[in-house]
């Protein structure tokens, strides 16, 4: 049976060339980059220019940037490494990822004050609504790039511009922005800024951190000295340079990967909307992530969709993967001030760069049947 | 989610499902905003149910406890049809995964409802 893979947003599989380029730094170049023997110089070499490479695709400095385990890893540092003393105020949106806003309840247990900003019904922050919660108080603002369920994309710049003229750093998740909007930390006032590589055709459990020069952030993890004493273990080359290969090849194909990814994505939108009532697309119409199309199907429910997909070989995921366990509405489109009926009714696609039109073609033939089964069966139907 | 064989087939080729234009019954259970609602509708005659439809909003879970409910109730006396847990539901799919026995699990108690609505109307007979 045909397999057709739309959940990019959960994770990705890693490219071909990736893999090449790690392949080498799992055997015959498996030395520690602390050793100061040749084996040792060999991966400091391959880590210094992956670092280079990381840098140079956000428009940031080598130094600026501190490789982690991922984007969970780099959001925790981001913020618990800006509030060493558990005082002072922090500033964030509704609609983050858990690793921010579990990190900033914690927070808050240990004595921070947190505001969570609302959202607008497409899932915008309001940057006018980052300005009047700042207070005297305020340590850090933490507003993603683009939101993983919905794919809205924040207006960052101007966030990080009220930001600079009150001097409060400012922290970005691009987690699912990263290859597929433009991305320079200088212009857009950017402080730090959290990557992940699984999410870009790199391997699982690397990531980073970039951190403005002269940002003091207080480590999580303790020991070596590595990672310019921001995060200490022995360094993950082989991780280190499949990530760095994966962002290399996302800012080479940029251009064309969004290219296509509109197309598809336009493509499956219209395609819907021409083939079935009573859907809407939950999140921004225009500034979304050009891979993600979220849409509500009204009276029916989203894991029976998603296993009548699943059955067709098309992979998809309701609201977020990692909630999907929980059987909780997404706290995203509740935020979005969608109803908790339509919020069960809503599944999301992302597809990738290896997708097709035909795979495109093959779900819109799928998709009706499917809908108008379940909706057969559903009593919200007609009501 | 895992499911077994016996639920994903009930998914699928969900049985008696619909509503009966003037039901004898009929009762729901469970909430949308939840994310699993089953209404079910039964014709009696002498005590005994001949005719069972439901409709379900929710997962595959819900939508096959709710298939499997008017494959147990049909044929039953009242009585006997009370007497259907949700357990028996439940082992009659081969069993359900966890997260699944409580939130998904609504069939039995529409049932109930549907039940208890025939036997309000009936209350002289
Ligand atoms: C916006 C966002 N932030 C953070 C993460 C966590 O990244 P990682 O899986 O690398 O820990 C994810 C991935 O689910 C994400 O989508």
């Amino acid at each position: 049976m045909k397999r057709i893979y739309l959940d990019h947003a959960a994770t990705t599989a890693v490219d071909r060339e990736v893999m090449q380029a790690m392949v080498p730094y799992f055997t015959e170049r498996f030395g520690n980059a602390s050793s100061l023997h040749t084996f040792g110089q060999d991966a400091n070499r391959a880590l210094a220019s992956a670092r280079e490479g990381v840098a140079d695709a956000l428009g940031a400095d080598v130094e600026e940037i501190v490789f982690t385990s991922g984007g969970t890893e780099s959001d925790n540092l981001a913020l618990r490494g800006s509030l060493p003393g558990h005082k002072g105020h922090i500033i964030t949106s509704s609609i983050e990822h858990p690793a921010i806003l579990k990190t900033c309840r914690h927070l808050e247990r240990l004595g921070c004050d947190v505001t969570y900003l609302p959202v607008d019904a497409d899932g915008l922050v309001d940057p006018g609504d980052v300005e009047s919660a700042i207070t005297s108080e305020t340590r850090l603002i933490s507003v993603m790039h683009a939101n993983n369920e919905i794919g809205t994309i924040q207006p960052v710049s101007e966030i990080g511009a009220i930001a600079s003229d009150h001097g409060i750093p400012f922290h970005t998740d691009a987690v699912q922005s990263f290859g597929k909007t433009e991305i320079d930390v200088r212009k857009m006032n950017i402080d730090m800024l959290s990557l992940s590589s699984h999410k870009i055709y790199g391997p699982k459990g690397v990531g980073a951190l970039y951190i403005r020069k002269g940002l003091k952030i207080e480590p999580l993890v303790y020991g070596g000295g590595h990672e310019m004493g921001i995060r200490a273990g022995t360094e993950n080359v082989s991780g280190i340079v499949g990530f760095a290969k994966a962002v290399s090849l996302a800012c080479e194909r940029f251009e064309s990967d969004t290219a296509h990814l509109v197309k598809l994505r336009d493509m499956l939108i219209d395609g819907v909307f021409g083939s079935i009532d009573d859907v809407f697309l939950n999140g921004h119409p225009t500034k979304r992530l050009p891979n993600n199309a979220n849409m509500r199907f009204m009276f029916v429910e989203g894991e029976a969709m998603l296993m009548h997909l699943d059955i067709k070989g098309i992979a998809v995921s309701t609201g977020s993967a990692c909630s999907s366990a929980s059987l909780d509405p997404s706290h995203v489109l509740l935020a979005l001030g969608i109803s908790p009926e339509d919020v069960h009714g809503s599944i999301r696609f992302t597809h990738g760069r290896e997708n097709t039109e035909e795979e495109i073609k093959y779900v819109l033939d799928m998709l009706p049947a499917i809908i108008e089964k379940l909706r057969a069966i559903s009593p919200l139907t007609g009501k | 989610m895992e499911y077994s064989e016996k639920v994903m087939d009930h998914f699928l080729n969900p049985r008696n499902v619909g509503e009966i234009p003037d039901p004898d019954g009929s009762g729901e259970f469970g909430n949308p905003v939840c994310g699993d609602m089953t209404h079910v509708y039964i014709k009696v005659e002498d005590g005994r149910i001949t005719d069972i439809k439901f409709k379900t909003f929710g997962c595959g879970a819900a939508i096959a406890t709710g298939s499997m409910i008017t494959e147990l109730a049909v044929g039953k006396t009242l009585d006997e049809a009370l007497a259907i847990t949700r357990d028996d539901v439940a082992d009659a799919l081969d069993g359900l995964p966890p997260v699944k026995l409580h939130c998904s699990n609504l069939a039995a108690d529409a049932l109930y409802a549907a039940i208890r609505d025939y036997q309000a109307k009936n209350k002289d007979s």
